[in-house]
C-alpha cells in the first residue's frame, strides 16, 4: 500500500491499530519526493533527513501510547511561515539566506500536535502571484499536466498534496492563494475567517487580508488541521479571542433544509463552459441533499479586482519596506563611498523580482502625497460596500456557492507578460479576503482533458463549521471519481 | 496617466532603482493597471466609511509584564554585517 496517498485520519487509525509506523509513512512520502520532485518542484527546502529522524522519535512515543492528533504525520509548510533554524525564503532572493530564530505560531501548534515537517514549499515571491512562476527558486508544475501552472501563490503546497509528496500542507491566502491552487490541483483548500488563525511568524504581505489555512486530501483532514491551528494568540493582536468549535463535529451532518446562495454576478461571460457545467452539477447535488439553491446578488463584485489591487499593494509597499539589507537577508555589494541610501536601493533592486517591484510601485504611488484619497481611501470605501453585499446575502442563505476559478489551470508562461490578465484569475476568490469571510475550495470534477475543477463555498464571519458541513456533505454524495495525477 | 518621470520619483520613494528599459516597461504596465483601477470612480461613495479591517477589533491591551525576549545574540544571527553587538551599515554622517 502506498501510505503517502492516504489521509491524516486513515493513517491515524492505522497507527493506533499498530498497522503502520510513522517511519513507514515518512519513508513513503520521501520515496515519492525522490521519484517526482525534479518534475514538479513543490519544495524550496526538503527536510527528508530530519523528518525520518523525527519519525523514529514519533514511533517511540507511539509505542508508549502517546498518540496526539498529528503524531507521525508528514506535513509540508509554505515557505512564508517561519520555522526555527530552518531557512525561510518567502520565494525571494532577498531572504534566500534567512534562518528564523523562532517558530511561527502555526508551526509551533503543528509541532505540539505531533506533526513531522517534511519540507518548505515553493510559492510566488512574497505570495504575490497566481501561478507560482515568480519564485526565485524556479517554477512549480501542475502534477495533472506538467506544462501547466499549479495556481498560486501557494502552488507548492497544493502540488505537494496533489502529487502525494506529503499528507497535508499549510498555505496562506491573501486574495485566493489557497483556494485557487487547490482548485487547479484537485485538492481541498481552506481560508479561515480573518483573525481565526494567528499570523505571528507569517511573513507579511497585506496585513488586513493575509490568513493561513490548510491544503488536504479530503474535508475531514481539513477539519482536523483547523482544530490544530485555529484560535486566539496573544502574539497576534488581530487574532480574535473567540472559542473555537470542534470542526470534526460538522462532518457528515448533512445540509437538509439549508439555503444556498448563487451570486448571479459570478456566472459571467468568459467563464469556461466546462467549469460552469461542473459547478451547476454541484448545485444539483446540493439540492438532492435537501438544500435549496436561490439566486443572490453581490452587486459590487465587478470592483473586487480593482479594490484588491489598491489595498494589497498599498499594505505590501509598507510591509516590504523592512527589507533594506541591514538586519537580515540579502545585502548587495556596494562601493566604498556609497551611502546608506545607495545600499538600500541596490539591495532592494537586486533582491526583489519584477512582480514584487510592480506591486511596491503601485502601493507607493497609491499612498503618495496627493493620491491617497483617489486610490486608497476610495478603494477602502468600495471595500465597505463589498462587505455589505455579503452581509446582505447571508441574511438570505447559509452559504454562497461559486466556481473557485473561472477556468482550469493555464499554460506556463501564458500570462506572465500581462499582469492584469494574471490578476483577473483571482476574480472569484478576492472578495472573501476583502470581506474577511471564510472560504473553501473542494474538487467538483474534471475537464475532458483531465484538469481538476474546484467549487468554492463562502460563509459569514466565523462560520467555518458551516463550510466544513456543506463541503463534507457534497464530497460524500457528489460521486466524483477519485483520480490521481500520473506523473 | 503616470509619466516616466513620476515612475522615477515613486521608485526613489520606494528605494528602488530601474534602468531606462525597465522604467519604460513599468510606466506602461502601471498605466494599464491604474486605468483598470479607475473604474472605482464609477461607484458613488460620498458617506461610506472606509474599511481598513474586515473584522471589528478593539485595542488589544495587556499588562506591562517583562517577558523573555529573543536576546541580542539571536537577533544578530542573520545580520549581513555586525560589529560589537550592533548592526553595521555604511557611514551615514560625514
Amino acid at each position: 500500500m502506498e501510505l503517502n496517498r492516504l489521509t491524516i485520519h486513515e493513517l491515524q487509525e492505522m497507527i493506533k491499530a499498530g498497522k503502520t509506523t510513522s517511519s513507514a509513512i515518512v519513508e513513503s512520502a520521501c520515496n515519492r519526493i525522490d521519484a517526482v520532485e525534479d518534475k514538479v518542484n513543490s519544495y524550496i527546502t526538503l527536510l527528508s533527513d530530519s523528518a525520518l529522524k523525527e519519525a523514529e522519535e514519533a514511533d517511540e512515543e507511539i509505542k508508549k501510547g502517546n498518540i496526539k492528533v498529528l503524531t507521525g504525520i508528514p506535513i509540508a509548510v509554505k515557505d512564508i511561515m517561519c520555522t526555527k533554524g530552518v531557512r525561510t525564503t518567502c520565494g525571494s532572493k532577498i531572504l534566500h539566506n534567512y534562518i528564523p530564530p523562532y517558530d511561527s505560531t502555526v508551526v509551533k501548534k503543528l509541532r505540539e500536535a505531533g506533526a513531522i515537517f517534511i519540507g518548505k514549499t515553493n510559492m510566488d515571491e512574497f505570495a504575490m502571484g497566481s501561478s507560482t512562476e515568480t519564485s526565485y527558486f524556479g517554477i512549480t508544475r501542475n502534477p495533472w499536466d506538467l506544462e501547466r501552472i499549479p495556481g498560486g501563490s501557494s502552488g507548492g503546497s497544493a502540488a505537494a498534496v496533489a502529487a502525494d509528496e506529503c499528507i497535508a500542507s499549510l498555505g496562506s491566502d491573501t486574495g485566493g492563494s489557497i483556494r485557487q491552487p487547490a482548485a487547479m490541483c484537485g485538492v481541498v483548500g481552506f481560508k479561515p475567517t480573518y483573525g481565526r488563525v494567528s499570523r505571528f511568524g507569517l511573513i507579511a504581505f497585506a496585513s488586513s487580508l493575509d490568513q493561513i489555512g490548510p491544503f488536504t486530501k479530503d474535508v475531514e483532514d481539513c477539519a482536523i488541521l483547523m482544530n490544530v491551528i485555529a484560535g486566539y494568540d496573544p502574539m497576534d493582536s488581530t487574532s480574535v479571542p473567540m472559542e473555537v468549535p470542534d470542526y470534526r463535529k460538522y462532518i457528515a451532518k448533512g445540509i437538509d433544509g439549508w439555503t444556498i446562495g448563487i451570486p448571479k454576478e459570478y456566472f459571467i461571460e468568459g467563464i469556461d463552459p466546462e467549469v460552469s457545467d461542473a459547478v451547476k452539477g454541484a448545485m444539483g447535488v446540493m439540492e438532492k441533499l435537501g438544500a435549496q439553491c436561490i439566486e443572490v446578488s453581490l452587486p459590487h463584485s465587478e470592483y473586487c479586482v480593482a479594490v484588491y489591487y489598491v489595498v494589497a499593494p498599498a499594505e505590501a509597499s509598507s510591509n516590504l519596506a523592512r527589507y533594506d539589507g541591514v538586519r537580515y537577508g540579502l545585502r548587495s555589494e556596494f562601493k566604498e563611498g556609497d551611502g546608506l541610501l545607495e545600499m538600500y536601493k541596490k539591495t532592494r533592486s537586486e533582491g526583489f523580482g519584477a512582480e514584487v517591484k510592480r506591486r511596491i510601485m503601485i502601493g507607493t504611488y497609491a499612498l503618495s502625497s496627493g493620491y491617497y484619497d483617489a486610490y486608497y481611501k476610495k478603494a477602502s470605501q468600495v471595500r465597505t460596500l463589498i462587505k455589505r453585499d455579503f452581509e446582505e446575502a447571508f441574511r438570505k442563505c447559509d452559504v454562497v456557492l461559486t466556481p473557485t476559478v473561472p477556468a482550469p489551470a493555464f499554460k506556463i508562461g501564458e500570462k506572465t507578460d500581462d499582469p492584469l490578465q494574471m490578476y483577473l484569475s483571482d476574480i472569484f476568490t478576492l472578495s472573501a479576503n476583502l470581506a474577511g469571510i471564510p472560504g473553501i475550495s473542494v474538487p467538483c470534477g474534471y475537464t475532458k482533458s483531465g484538469l481538476p475543477i474546484g467549487l468554492q463555498l463562502l460563509a459569514g464571519h466565523f462560520e467555518e463549521g458551516k463550510l466544513i458541513q456543506a463541503a463534507s456533505a457534497y464530497e460524500k454524495h457528489s460521486k466524483i471519481e477519485i483520480r490521481r495525477p500520473e506523473i | 496617466m503616470i509619466t516616466k518621470e513620476e515612475v522615477g520619483h515613486v521608485a526613489h520613494l520606494a528605494r528602488l532603482h530601474f534602468n531606462e528599459v525597465e522604467q519604460e516597461k513599468f510606466t506602461s504596465q502601471l498605466n494599464d493597471i491604474l486605468m483598470y483601477i479607475d473604474r472605482l470612480n464609477k461607484v458613488d461613495t460620498p458617506d461610506i466609511q472606509p474599511t481598513t479591517h474586515a473584522i471589528s477589533l478593539n485595542n488589544a491591551f495587556r499588562d506591562d509584564v517583562v517577558k523573555e525576549s529573543l536576546g541580542r545574540d539571536l537577533a544578530l544571527t542573520n545580520a549581513p554585517d555586525e560589529k560589537e553587538s550592533c548592526f553595521r551599515v555604511p557611514k551615514v554622517i560625514e
